[in-house]
């Protein structure tokens, strides 16, 4: 069963909140994880493990620094 | 008292302990005689001989934001506590960055994390451990963290001398500043390492008192039926700065970090040197340091932990070098031993007791011990005399090392 763009949206949100204190309102598609959120690479590796829990998609490194933006990260769990 | 030497002084105190989460709260359960030990209720407690400990009365994930609090072990949780303390304390606007540094050590670092980072790699594997695992554990992380935080960059360290470590950073961070490296030092110890390993491991030594049936009852320095250390967990945090310096900005000056000396027993690993060589050592050096006599030091906050080996030799040495009058106290009968923490918030203790002419007590000592021929302060605080004091504040570690640092009165 696929989630919608918006489900994904609130569970990284979530995921985001856990591990930053960022609230979960701020996470919105365009933003960039380093330029916007000011997330560094330490944290985006725990987000990476917690979406992959929370997802069930594994997120390899290589393709982790592509990742820039939240919408890059809902359209890689959409595949 | 006089020296030629770059006058340091106290500006900032700061604590989280088994009595309190401050400075505030943990002095007055000082002066009230409260203990801080409570027994274990955890799940792993059945697995060790020692059923409790003087766990923080403060949770530090209590205070501090989630976020942070994840990425951090308990000991950097718990001496970022006490340094935010300490620093807002000290209340400075402005320093240069150049000249302030940081010496916060532990004596076992983030040991609670290495274990349980472990469990969590062989149960899930390397992918699902915290990529802050290293910076956790490391023993220099929360030396690395008050860093950062309040911008230090004249020079980050992290002494490691086991029980001695606080005070060794509190003596290396007089020299920094003596030295012309720094104007300003945020310098103590930290701990937390109530674990079972631990408690297995210190009780495999015979090190521990396993007075189940009493716990705060059980750290009793001096008590003819002691029976071994009780394990506290905290922080203990002082600002240092040059007297220049605090002179300039208006600042409170709370005592002045007068001289340390430093020894060490070469004897054994683990056991005090039974005629207490290396201790008098120590505070000779201390007074030399200090410009002091034995005569001006009218108070000693001993490490006495409540072993049989150690605490009556220490009172021996206190008389020789010292002499019978300075008013002796153990306040790990009441805080229990924070270890790496235990210089820290025993610095923290000494500079109140002159600021406020005060020697806090030493509870749980009902039946005193043959030997002691100094004045140790039983029971309730007694007040110190007027005029210039100094006070020592000693602390020894496994591996042989005795710090002694010297404060006095303003």
């Amino acid at each position: 069963m696929a989630m919608t763009e918006q489900e994904i949206l609130a569970g990284i949100g979530k995921i985001i909140n856990e591990i930053t204190g960022i609230p979960a309102a701020e996470v919105t598609p365009e933003k960039s994880f380093v330029d916007d959120l000011d997330i560094d690479s330490l944290s985006m590796v725990e987000i990476a493990v917690a979406a992959q829990d929370e997802f069930g998609v594994e997120i390899p490194d290589d393709q982790l620094k592509n990742l820039k933006t939240v919408k890059d990260v809902i359209a890689f769990i959409q595949g | 008292m006089s020296t030629d030497q770059v006058r340091v002084v106290v500006t900032g105190l700061g604590a989280t302990t088994p009595l309190g989460g401050d400075v505030a709260s943990t002095w007055s359960a000082l002066l009230a005689g409260r203990s801080g030990v409570r027994t274990l209720t955890e799940d792993w407690v059945d697995s060790v001989p020692v059923k409790f400990a003087a766990v923080a009365a403060v949770d530090p994930t209590e205070v501090l934001p989630r976020p942070e609090a994840r990425r951090l072990d308990r000991a950097e949780q718990l001496a970022l506590v006490a340094a935010r303390e300490a620093w807002a304390h000290a209340g400075i606007e402005k320093v240069d960055p150049e000249r302030l540094g940081v010496v916060v050590g532990s004596g076992i670092g983030g040991i609670t994390t290495i274990l349980s980072a472990y469990d969590t790699f062989k149960e899930k594997g390397w992918q699902r451990l915290s990529p802050f695992t290293v910076p956790m554990l490391m023993p220099n992380g929360p030396a690395g963290w008050i860093g950062i935080e309040i911008g230090a960059r004249a020079g980050v360290h992290a002494t490691v001398s086991a029980c001695a470590t606080g005070a060794e950073s509190i003596g290396y961070a007089i020299e920094m500043i003596r030295s012309g490296r720094a104007d300003v030092v945020v310098a103590g110890g930290t701990e937390a390492a109530i674990h079972p390993l631990n408690i297995g491991s210190f009780a495999a030594m015979r090190a521990m008192s396993t007075r189940n049936d009493d716990p705060q009852g059980a750290s009793r320095p001096w008590d003819k039926g002691r029976d071994g250390f009780v394990l506290g967990e905290g922080a203990g945090i002082v600002v240092l700065e040059s007297e220049e310096h605090a002179r300039a900005r208006g600042a409170t000056i709370y005592a002045v970090a007068a001289g340390v000396g430093y020894s060490a027993d070469a004897h054994h690993i683990a056991q005090p040197e039974p005629t207490g060589a290396g201790v008098m050592l120590a505070m000779r050096r201390a007074l030399a340091n200090a410009g002091l006599t034995g005569e001006d030091v009218k108070h000693v906050n001993a490490h006495a932990t409540s072993t049989p080996a150690g605490d009556v030799v220490e009172t021996v040495a206190i008389k020789e070098v010292i002499g019978g009058h300075p008013l002796v106290t153990a306040t790990k009968s009441m805080t229990g031993h924070l270890l790496g923490g235990a210089g820290g918030i025993e610095s923290v203790f000494t500079v109140l007791a002159l600021h406020e002419r005060t020697a806090p007590g030493t509870i749980n000592v009902d039946d005193l011990d043959d030997g002691i021929e100094v004045d140790l302060v039983l029971g309730a605080p007694r007040e110190l005399p007027g005029g210039r004091i100094a006070a020592i504040n000693n602390s020894f570690g496994f591996g042989g090392h005795d710090v002694a640092v010297a404060f006095t009165t303003v």
